[in-house]
């Protein structure tokens, strides 16, 4: 007998990481930005992409992938109401869409003619940023009633991302948040990411976001 | 939660490297954690014990080398850690701030028993 030690140093993820870039790669192939939008439950996922897809779907073909940890399709109803593709992955209890669900998802979808795909993941913050999908951007969806600390008191779930909405601007007056201390703090962890403080009740705000999409779809043509 | 499907990646990994490797079992991993990649390693550890079960790894130890979140500030070039909470850079109170190290989940390297290998 004898003891050895092999080095190895190798990313854990890497076999979901490996399947994110086939992923992202038929999407580039197919000209398809693509976003993965993660947010606690409540703090607006489906109210931003709902009225995200009347913004611009009489500019653009839009599909939506959506993850939900139990078969109800709620969600997924609003979404084919609006004549938009959607299909649902059911992860069974799991807390995160991970690239082998969202591969699957993809084979299901016609992608042809597909400009925008939006993947809404579980409503959950810890567990979906491990796990890269294939997404060209990932956004968080923040609200002003979590509260403005929230970047410094969990760095860790706000980071490795492109974009933050930050929703719910509406109640400003109701409730004690610093927006420019939020933003802060999401810049330190995340140098350069786009930031949109909207309302998605009221519409304030959005013709920002839109915008930057509407760009980011551009550049991918 | 998302510990289990984390668990089953290493444990592919760290069979792969020891069939690979000829070993007859895997005595310990040794593994990286950075404070900012959302893994729990009591987490990993609980799920590792069951599904390590019956494999060429059951019963070896996880060893977990911790990293904390650094940060440099990029107006005064001063690099601090932070323990749990995002704090302004503690030489110029400035939040420009670029992270430099906290994101790891790595295997490092595995400890493996080898087998008495006629060629050796």
């Amino acid at each position: 007998m004898s003891k050895k030690t092999i080095p190895i140093v190798k990313k854990i993820m890497s076999a979901n990481d490996q399947i994110a870039e086939e992923n992202q790669e038929l999407l580039d192939s197919k000209n398809i930005l693509t976003i993965n939008v993660m947010a606690s439950p409540g703090s607006g996922k489906t109210s931003l992409i709902l009225r995200t897809i009347e913004n611009l779907s009489n500019q653009f073909n839009i599909a939506v992938i959506e993850g939900d940890t139990a078969p109800v399709t709620l969600d997924s109803d609003k979404i084919s109401n609006l004549n938009i593709p959607v299909i649902q992955i059911n992860t069974g209890g799991e807390c995160h869409l991970d690239a082998l669900m969202v591969r699957s998802g993809l084979e299901k979808l016609d992608l042809s003619g597909i400009d925008l795909l939006i993947i809404e993941n579980v409503g959950n913050l810890i567990c979906p940023a491990a796990f890269r999908l294939g997404e060209h951007f990932s956004i968080v969806v923040a609200s002003i009633p979590e509260g403005d600390d929230k970047p410094y008191k969990y760095p860790n779930i706000y980071r490795g991302i492109q974009s933050l909405v930050l929703n719910k601007t509406d109640l400003l007056p109701y409730v004690d948040f610093n927006i420019e201390y939020f933003k802060n703090g999401i810049e330190a962890l995340n140098p350069g990411a786009a930031f949109f403080p909207l309302s998605c009740k009221t519409g304030d705000g959005f013709a920002r976001w839109t915008d930057w999409l509407k760009i980011r779809i551009q550049e991918m043509k | 939660m998302h510990e289990l499907a984390v668990t089953e990646s290493l444990l592919n990994t760290a069979c792969d490297y020891a069939i690979k490797n000829n070993a007859q079992r895997v005595i310990s991993l040794n593994i990286v954690i950075g404070d900012l990649s959302s893994i729990i390693g009591d987490s990993v550890q609980f799920y590792w014990d069951i599904i390590s079960e019956n494999t060429i790894c059951e019963n070896s130890t996880l060893v977990f080398n911790k990293l904390p979140a650094k940060f440099i500030c990029q107006s005064c070039g001063v690099e601090f850690e932070i323990n749990g909470e995002l704090l302004p850079c503690p030489s110029c109170g400035g939040m420009n701030l670029r992270t430099i190290q906290g994101d790891e989940f790595l295997l490092e390297s595995i400890e493996i028993e080898k087998g008495l290998n006629k060629n050796e």
